[in-house]
C-alpha cells in the first residue's frame, strides 16, 4: 500500500535536541535548588559550629553582645513555646475532633470552619502579630486590668500575649496533623466500640484518641518549631533585646532566639566584633527548628506505618 | 464474506515472552497475525492478553520491571531489535486505550498533536488530516462545527472516537485496540463495532476484549489465552463453532470468565 | 472558633482604622513606650535619611497638615494623605502616603516569584518526570528542608553574604536593595512553589502519559505538550500562593531590602514594604495614635490581599480542573 517502508532507524532531527535542552533545564532548576539548599547549610555550619561552646549556651551575653552566650535568649524561646503549645494544642486537638468526629461533611458550619482554618493558615505572620496587639493586650489584656482594677499590668506586651499569638498562628498546622492521625483510625474500630454500647465520647476518649496521640504529636512538634522560627509576629508583643533578668512571670518581656539574632545582625554598633555570635545564635536556632522538623517526620512515617 | 485481500503476514510474534520480576506473564507466543484484518485475543482477566497486545507496540516497556524476549516482526523486522527506534515503531502502530484519554485540549488539536511531533505541518495540511482521520472515524458529522472547542465536552462514545480518529492521524498501518468499548454503553459500541468493520480494510487491526460476542461479532481471526499461554489461534468461525482445545471450549460456553 | 478568630481580627484592624478615618484622636501619653521599657532598639535602617535621599520633592504641604483637626472633618485630608507618594511618619508634618510601601510590597513580591516560579515549576518537572528514584527521593526532603528555614536565617543570610556578592557582581550603589530582598524572598517561596507544582504535576492520570507514548511522540514532548499544560490549573494555583507568601513576608524584608519608603520601580533601591514598616515602627509608635491607626489599616490591607489570593487560587483551580478533567475522571 506504500505506507511507509522506511524501516525502523533511529533519526536524529532537530527536536532531538530541543528535548534535551529542556529536560537539562528543568534537571538545572533541580540541581540549582539542590545547590542553594546545601550551601545555605553549610555556610551556617561553617562559620557558627566553632562558636557553639558550652558557654554560648549557659550564659548570658556580656559587652554589648561580643562575648558571652545567649542563654536568657534560648530560655525565652523555650518558654514562649512551651507556653504556646499549652494553649494551642487544646484547642487545635479539639478542633480536630470535631472536624473528623461530630460535624456532618456537607454542613454550613464545618464549611466555614474549614475555611476558617485554610483562611488562617494562609495569613502573613505579621498580620497575626498585629492581631495580637489588637485583640489580646488591648482588648484582653486591658479588660482584665480593668477587671481586677490593675494599673498596665495585663493590658502591655507581655511573653502570655505572645505565646497566645503564637498559638493562633500554628493552630492550623495542629489541626491538620491531628486530623490526618484521626482519619487514619480505621473505621471498624470505631464501628465496634459503637457495638459495644459505648458513646461517642467515650469511644473518642478511650479507643480514637490514644491512636491519635501520634498525630497530635506531629502536630505539636511542628508548631513549636513555627514558633521558634517565626518573629515577625512577636516584634512588637513583648519581646526585648537585652534583659537584666530572666521572665518572672506571665507578663514579663522575655528575650527570644530567633528576634536576638534580628537585632545582633542590623542593629549592632560593632558588626564585625558580635558576628561569632550571629553565626552561632543561627545554628543554634537552624539545629532546634531541623531537629523538631525530622522528630516530626519521623513520626508522621510512623503513623504511616502502623 | 469473501476476503478483500489475499492472506499476508503482518505481525509475527515467535516464542515472545514477557515478565513483570518474577511473574512469568506471558509464555511461549507464536503468532501470527494478517494484514487488513480484524484479530480479537479472549480470555479471562489476568491471562495476558493486554501484556500480549502492548508488547506489539513495546509499551511494556513503561513498567520498570518488565522484561521481554523472543521476537516480534512487523513485516519482517523484528521491532526488539536494538538498532531500532521506538517512537518510530509506536508511529507505525497505533494504540486506543480502554480508557478514553484525549488530551486536555480543542478537538483539532488533539487530532493534530500527533502531526506537529516532527515537523511544521502547514495550516492546509493539518486541516486536511484533521478532517480526514474524523471522518474515518465517523465523528467528522457530530463535530465539523465544534473543532475548536474542548474535546472533554464530547459524549464519552465520542472521546474514544475521537482517540481513534487521533491514533490514524498519525497514518499507522496497524491499530491496537485495548477493550476499547468495555466501558461504552451498547450504542456506542454498536458505533465502535461498525467503524472496526470498515476500518480493516485500510488498516490491520488488533483488538483485545473480554466481550465473548464481540469477538464472535467483529473479528475475522481469535486468539484463546489463559495463563499466560496462547491456547488456541484459529479463523473466528472455526473457533467458535469447533474449538479444539477443552479451555477454549469451557470459556466460549462461560464455563469459567 | 476559627472564624471566631478571624472575625475578632477583623474587629481589631477595623476599630484601629475606624479611629484613623473617622476621627482625630488625641495622643493618649500615659500609654507611651517609656512605660514597659524600650529595650528594644529602633529599627535604624541603613540608608534612610528623609530629606537627603529622597528623590521626590515633599507632598504639598497644605492637604498633610496634621495638627489635631475637628473629629468628624478628617476625611479629606487623610485620604489625600494616604494616598500621597511619601511615607514619613515621623516628622513635624507626618506623611502616611502608602503608596511607596505598597509599590515596595508589590516589587519585591513581583520579582521574587519571577525568580521563584520558573525554578520551582521546572524543578517539579524534573522531579515528576525525569528525575531518577534516588534523585527524587532526595530532592523532596531537601526541598522541606529549605523550607524548614525560618525567614529570620534568610534574611540573615542575605545580609552577610547575598548582599555582598550582588554587590561586587553588579557594582550597585545601595547595598541593601529591592534585589536582594527579592533573591531572599525567592529563596523561601520556592518550596511552596514547588511542592505544590511537583503534586499537582503526579496527579495527572497514568493514561494521558501512556496514550502520548502511544502516539510516537517523545517523552519528552509529552511532558511539556501534554502534561504540563493539563496541570495548568495546579501550577497556576502554586504560582498564586508563591505570591501570596511573597507577599506577606516580614523578616527577609526588613533585614535585606535596605528599609527606605522610596518610590521606585528600580530593583537596585532600597525599598520597604507594607510588612516591614508594621514590623519596624509598631515597636514605638504612640498607641492609640494616628500612626498606630494607619498601621493597623497597612496591616487590614496586607490581610485582604492575601486573602483574595488565597481564595482566587482556591476558586480557579476548583473550576479550571473540573472543566478540564471532567471526561477522564466522571468516566474513571
Amino acid at each position: 500500500m506504500g505506507r511507509g517502508s522506511y524501516g525502523f532507524r533511529k533519526e536524529w532531527s532537530w527536536y532531538t535536541l530541543v528535548g534535551v535542552a529542556a529536560i537539562s533545564m528543568t534537571a538545572l532548576a533541580a540541581l540549582a535548588i539542590v545547590g542553594l539548599t546545601l550551601s545555605l547549610l553549610g555556610h551556617f555550619t561553617l562559620e557558627g559550629l566553632p562558636h557553639v561552646t558550652w558557654e554560648f549556651l549557659t550564659q548570658p551575653p556580656r559587652n554589648n553582645n561580643t562575648e558571652g552566650g545567649i542563654f536568657p535568649a534560648i530560655y525565652g524561646t523555650v518558654l514562649l513555646v512551651v507556653l504556646m503549645s499549652l494553649m494551642g494544642v487544646p484547642i487545635g486537638t479539639a478542633t480536630a475532633l470535631y472536624l473528623s468526629e461530630y460535624a456532618r461533611e456537607d454542613s454550613a458550619l464545618t464549611r466555614w470552619v474549614r475555611f476558617g482554618v485554610n483562611t488562617l493558615a494562609g495569613v502573613p505572620a505579621i498580620v497575626f502579630g498585629l492581631f495580637g496587639l489588637g485583640f489580646f493586650v488591648q482588648f484582653l489584656g486591658k479588660g482584665i486590668d480593668r477587671i481586677f482594677g490593675l494599673e498596665l499590668v495585663w493590658g502591655k506586651p507581655a511573653i502570655i500575649w505572645a505565646a497566645a499569638t503564637m498559638a493562633v498562628l500554628t493552630l492550623p498546622v495542629v489541626i491538620v496533623s491531628v486530623e490526618e492521625a484521626l482519619r487514619s483510625v480505621p473505621r471498624h474500630l470505631r464501628e465496634a466500640a459503637f457495638a459495644l454500647g459505648a458513646t461517642r465520647w467515650q469511644t473518642i476518649w478511650h479507643v480514637v484518641l490514644p491512636r491519635a496521640l501520634t498525630g497530635i504529636l506531629t502536630g505539636s512538634i511542628l508548631a513549636v518549631s513555627r514558633g521558634a522560627g517565626e518573629v515577625a509576629p512577636i516584634l512588637f508583643l513583648g519581646v526585648a533585646y537585652s534583659l537584666p533578668e530572666l521572665p518572672k512571670g506571665l507578663t514579663s518581656q522575655f528575650m527570644e532566639l530567633g528576634y536576638h539574632l534580628y537585632v545582633l545582625s542590623t542593629q549592632s554598633p560593632d558588626v564585625e566584633a558580635t558576628r561569632p555570635l550571629q553565626y552561632a545564635t543561627t545554628l543554634v536556632l537552624l539545629l532546634t527548628t531541623f531537629a523538631l522538623n525530622l522528630s516530626a517526620v519521623l513520626l508522621r512515617l510512623r503513623l504511616r506505618r502502623g | 464474506m469473501a476476503p478483500a485481500s489475499p492472506l499476508q503476514v503482518k505481525i509475527r510474534t515467535i516464542e515472545l515472552n514477557v515478565y513483570y520480576g518474577y511473574k512469568h506473564a506471558l509464555q511461549d507466543v507464536t503468532v501470527d497475525i494478517y494484514a487488513n484484518r480484524v484479530t480479537a485475543f479472549i480470555g479471562p482477566s489476568g491471562c495476558g492478553k493486554s501484556t500480549f497486545l502492548r508488547a506489539l507496540n513495546r509499551m511494556n516497556e513503561l513498567i520498570p520491571s518488565a522484561r521481554t524476549t523472543g521476537r516480534v516482526e512487523i513485516d519482517g523486522i523484528n521491532i526488539y531489535d536494538p538498532e531500532v527506534d521506538v517512537v518510530q515503531v509506536r508511529r507505525r502502530i497505533g494504540m486506543v486505550f480502554q480508557q478514553w484519554v484525549p488530551f486536555p485540549k480543542s478537538i483539532y488539536e488533539n487530532i493534530a498533536f500527533g502531526l506537529r511531533l516532527n515537523g511544521k505541518p502547514s495550516k492546509a495540511e493539518l486541516d486536511a488530516v484533521v478532517e480526514h482521520s474524523l471522518r474515518r472515524a465517523a465523528l467528522w458529522d457530530e463535530v465539523k462545527d465544534r473543532l475548536q472547542h474542548s474535546a472533554l465536552e464530547l459524549s464519552g462514545g465520542q472521546q474514544q472516537r475521537l482517540c481513534i480518529a487521533r491514533a490514524l492521524a498519525v497514518n499507522p498501518e496497524v491499530l491496537l485496540m485495548d477493550e476499547p468499548c468495555s466501558a461504552l454503553d451498547p450504542i456506542s459500541t454498536a458505533k465502535i463495532e461498525e467503524l472496526i468493520e470498515e476500518l480493516k480494510h485500510d488498516y490491520t487491526i488488533v483488538i483485545v476484549t473480554h466481550n465473548i460476542q464481540q469477538a464472535a461479532r467483529i473479528s475475522d481471526y481469535t486468539g484463546f489465552f489463559y495463563l499466560g499461554r496462547l491456547v488456541e489461534y484459529n479463523r473466528t468461525r472455526e473457533l467458535f463453532t469447533n474449538p479444539q482445545k477443552r479451555e477454549t471450549e469451557q470459556y466460549i460456553t462461560g464455563r469459567f470468565g | 472558633m476559627i472564624f471566631l478568630f478571624i472575625a475578632r481580627e477583623a474587629l481589631g484592624i477595623f476599630t484601629a482604622a475606624d479611629t484613623a478615618v473617622g476621627s482625630q484622636p488625641a495622643a493618649t501619653s500615659e500609654l507611651s513606650p517609656e512605660l514597659y521599657g524600650t529595650e528594644s532598639e529602633s529599627a535604624a535602617p541603613e540608608v534612610y535619611n528623609p530629606d537627603v535621599d529622597f528623590p521626590e520633592p515633599e507632598a504639598p504641604a497644605g492637604p498633610a497638615e496634621r495638627p489635631a483637626a475637628e473629629p468628624g472633618q478628617g476625611t479629606p485630608p487623610l485620604l489625600s494623605n494616604l494616598l500621597s507618594t511619601t511615607w514619613q511618619p515621623v516628622s513635624s508634618q507626618p506623611k502616611y502616603g502608602i503608596l511607596p510601601l505598597l509599590v515596595g510590597t508589590l516589587k519585591i513580591a513581583l520579582f521574587a516569584i519571577l525568580l521563584a516560579a520558573p525554578i520551582g515549576i521546572l524543578a517539579a518537572i524534573y522531579a515528576a518526570f525525569f528525575a531518577p528514584r534516588w534523585f527524587r527521593e532526595f530532592l523532596k526532603p531537601l526541598i522541606e528542608l529549605l523550607a524548614g528555614f525560618p525567614s529570620v536565617v534568610i534574611g540573615f543570610f542575605c545580609l552577610m553574604v547575598l548582599a555582598s556578592v550582588v554587590q561586587e557582581s553588579l557594582g550597585t550603589t545601595f547595598r541593601l536593595n529591592a534585589l536582594v530582598g527579592s533573591l531572599g524572598v525567592a529563596i523561601a517561596i520556592i518550596p511552596i512553589v514547588f511542592t505544590i507544582a511537583e503534586d499537582s504535576l503526579s496527579r495527572l492520570p497514568r493514561v494521558l502519559w501512556e496514550a502520548g507514548l502511544a502516539l510516537g511522540a517523545q517523552p519528552w514532548q509529552v511532558v511539556f505538550r501534554i502534561l504540563v499544560p493539563a496541570a495548568t490549573p495546579g501550577l497556576f494555583a502554586a504560582v498564586l500562593l508563591g505570591f501570596g507568601r511573597a507577599f506577606g513576608e516580614t523578616m527577609i524584608v526588613l533585614m535585606a531590602s535596605g528599609n527606605a519608603p522610596l518610590l521606585s520601580w528600580s530593583p537596585v533601591e532600597p525599598v520597604r514594604t507594607l510588612s516591614a514598616t508594621i514590623g519596624s515602627e509598631m515597636g514605638e509608635v504612640v498607641w492609640g495614635s494616628l500612626h498606630y491607626s494607619v498601621l493597623f489599616l497597612l496591616g487590614l490591607l496586607l490581610f485582604v490581599g492575601t486573602f483574595l489570593l488565597n481564595v482566587i487560587a482556591e476558586f480557579w483551580v476548583r473550576r479550571r480542573l473540573l472543566r478540564r478533567f471532567q471526561g477522564t475522571t466522571a468516566a474513571l
